[in-house]
C-alpha cells in the first residue's frame, strides 16, 4: 500500500504488522546526535517538518553539488536500538507519526507507539542504492557543521520508500514474535527447554 | 616490486577498496539466491531478499556503494622477503583517505576522544592492517569492510557456560555460536556470516573470528571435525527461523566459518563475529611485472 507524508493519526493508526508499505512525501533523517540534541531543547526549527512526518534512522553517504545542492548517495537504515531511551519521547513532543529503522525497538517505544499514534516502519538494512533512489530531493539540512555529515538532520523527499511495518500502534511487535518462536527453536536444539 | 612507489600502491588500493565497496562477490550472491529460492513467494522474507539482490544489482552497475555502512577496513597484505611493511601500511591509510573523498567509502571514523567525526575515514586503529612476509614474490592483499550494525552483534563467550550447557569442548563452542546468532536476531542485517574462534585471547580470538570472513562461502574447513562443525551450525542456525533482517523465514544464515588458536590452560574464549549479508570481501594478486589477477 502507498502512504503519502505527512499524514494523520487515523491513517496511521489502520497499520498493522507485517503491512508492506510505500513511502511518499516529505520526512527527515536523524540518530544517535539528532536524538540527543531533539531532547535536550525543543528546536522550533525542525518542528513544523516533524510533525505528522516520519524520522528516519540512517547515517548517509551525501554529495555535494557545486550548485550548493545535495544528493543521496546511499542511504540504508541504520540500527534503531540505541535510540530507545529517547524515541518515544522525541514521537510524543514533536508530532511524529512513524520511525523507519532497522532492527525495531523495545518496549517504551512500542507504548509510545501505543499513546502517541506512530508505528516502526522497517527498512531493508543494507539496500542503500535501492533506498537512494528513492530520494528525489533533498529540502535543507541541520547540524551538518556540528555533527558530520552521518549524523546530520535531512530534511529529504521521497517517493515509494519500501518499509514494513513491525511493531505498530496496537502493541503488536513482529520482533516480539520472531525472538520468542526462535528461542522455542534454540532451547529445542539445544536441549535447554525447562 | 621493491620499486613500486608509495602513490603507486596507494592507486591500487584505492582500486581494491572501491571493488569491495561496490562489487558482492559471486559466492555471497549465489548463496542469497539460493535463500531467496527457498523462502514463500510474497513473504516477508521473499520481499527483502528481492531488494537485497535488486540493491546488489544496482550498486555493481553503478560502482556505488553496496551499503551506506562502509564500515571499517581490515586489511591482511602478504608481501615479498624485505618489503616496506611502514610504506604498504601507509599506502593503504591514503587510500582510504581518498577512497573516502571519492564517496566509495562513507566518512566512518570517529575520534571518541574529541566525539567527533574525523571526516576522512582515518583515526586511531582504523584502517586495520596486517602484514605478514612470505616467499613469494609478489603481493597479495585481502580486505573487507565490515560495518556497525553487524560489529555490534558480535559476541564473545567462555567456556564453560552453565545456561547453555556449554562444556570445554567442540560441542561448548557449537552452543555458543548458536547462541550467538539467537542473540543477533535480524540486527546485523541477515541473512548474517558468521565467523568464530575458540581459543586465543580476547583480543586474538576475535581478530581470528573476522580472519574467518575473508574465506569463500561454498569453501570447505580441510579440518574434519570443523567441516562438520560448520555445516552443523548452518543447518541448525538456519532452523531458528530468523529469516532476512529478522522477519522470520528459512535464511538466517548463509554461511559458517570456524578457526581455532592457541589458549591459555585458564581460558577458553568463544569469539563470534557477525558478518551482515553484504559480505564486501575484495582481494587482489599484484605480480612484480605489475600485473593484477583479482581473487574472490
Amino acid at each position: 500500500m502507498k502512504l503519502q507524508l505527512p499524514c494523520d493519526e487515523a491513517t496511521i493508526r489502520s497499520l498493522k504488522v507485517g503491512d508492506f508499505v510505500e513511502l511518499s512525501g516529505r520526512l527527515i533523517t536523524g540518530r544517535d546526535s539528532a536524538h540527543h540534541w531533539l531532547i535536550k531543547e525543543m528546536r522550533e526549527e525542525v518542528l513544523p517538518l516533524m510533525r505528522g512526518s516520519v524520522i528516519y534512522h540512517v547515517g548517509p553517504v551525501v554529495k555535494k553539488h557545486e550548485d550548493g545542492s545535495y544528493s543521496f548517495v546511499a542511504a540504508g537504515p541504520t540500527t534503531s536500538a540505541r535510540e530507545e531511551p529517547y524515541q518515544a519521547d522525541v514521537i510524543g513532543r514533536y508530532g511524529l507519526r512513524g520511525v523507519i529503522g532497522k532492527g525495531g525497538m523495545g518496549p517504551k517505544t512500542l507504548a509510545g507507539l501505543q499513546q502517541h499514534g506512530a508505528v516502526y516502519f522497517h527498512a531493508i538494512g543494507g539496500a542503500a542504492q535501492v533506498l537512494a533512489q528513492s530520494v528525489k530531493r533533498v529540502e535543507t539540512v541541520f547540524q551538518l557543521e556540528e555533527f558530520g555529515v552521518p549524523e546530520a538532520l535531512w530534511v529529504i523527499q521521497v517517493e515509494d520508500f519500501p518499509v514494513v511495518v513491525t511493531m505498530d500502534s496496537h502493541g503488536g511487535s513482529l520482533h516480539a514474535t520472531v525472538d520468542a518462536a526462535s528461542k522455542s527453536q534454540l532451547d529445542a536444539l539445544l536441549g535447554l527447554s525447562a | 616490486m621493491q620499486e613500486t612507489s608509495k602513490e603507486q600502491w596507494t592507486a591500487r588500493f584505492v582500486e581494491v577498496i572501491a571493488r569491495a565497496s561496490t562489487q558482492l562477490p559471486p559466492d555471497v550472491v549465489e548463496a542469497l539466491r539460493r535463500g531467496r529460492q527457498r523462502e514463500d513467494e510474497g513473504s516477508l522474507a521473499a520481499k527483502a531478499l528481492d531488494t537485497v539482490l535488486r540493491n546488489i544489482e544496482l550498486a555493481a552497475g553503478t560502482w556505488q556503494p553496496i551499503c551506506q555502512d562502509t564500515g571499517t577496513p581490515l586489511v591482511w597484505i602478504h608481501h615479498p622477503v624485505g618489503m616496506s611493511t611502514r610504506l604498504l601500511t601507509g599506502a593503504f591509510e591514503e587510500a582510504v583517505r581518498q577512497a573516502t573523498a571519492r564517496q566509495l567509502l562513507r566518512p566512518n571514523a570517529v575520534d571518541p576522544l574529541r566525539d567527533k567525526n574525523t571526516g576522512n575515514g582515518a583515526a586511531p586503529g582504523i584502517p586495520t592492517v596486517h602484514c605478514e612476509e612470505w616467499d613469494e614474490d609478489g603481493v597479495e592483499v585481502r580486505m573487507m569492510l565490515k560495518g556497525g550494525g553487524c560489529e555490534n552483534v558480535g559476541a564473545q563467550y567462555t567456556l564453560p557456560n552453565p545456561a547453555l550447557k556449554a562444556d570445554r569442548n567442540l560441542e561448548g563452542v557449537k552452543r555458543c555460536i548458536l547462541d550467538a546468532i539467537y542473540k543477533a536476531q535480524g540486527k546485523g542485517c541477515s541473512p548474517g556470516i558468521i565467523g568464530a574462534c575458540f581459543g586465543g585471547d580476547r583480543g586474538s580470538g576475535f581478530l581470528e573470528s573476522k580472519r574467518q570472513l575473508l574465506r569463500r562461502l561454498d569453501d570447505r574447513n580441510p579440518i574434519p571435525e570443523l567441516d562438520a562443525m560448520e555445516r552443523e551450525i548452518f543447518d541448525k542456525a538456519n532452523q531458528l527461523g530468523i529469516g532476512p533482517m529478522g522477519f522470520g523465514g528459512s535464511t538466517t544464515v548463509l554461511g559458517v566459518k570456524i578457526g581455532y588458536l592457541g589458549r591459555l590452560p585458564a581460558s577458553y574464549f568463544v569469539s563470534v563475529s557477525y558478518m551482515c549479508w553484504a559480505n564486501r570481501r575484495a582481494g587482489a594478486h599484484f605480480a612484480p611485472d605489475g600485473s593484477v589477477t583479482w581473487l574472490e
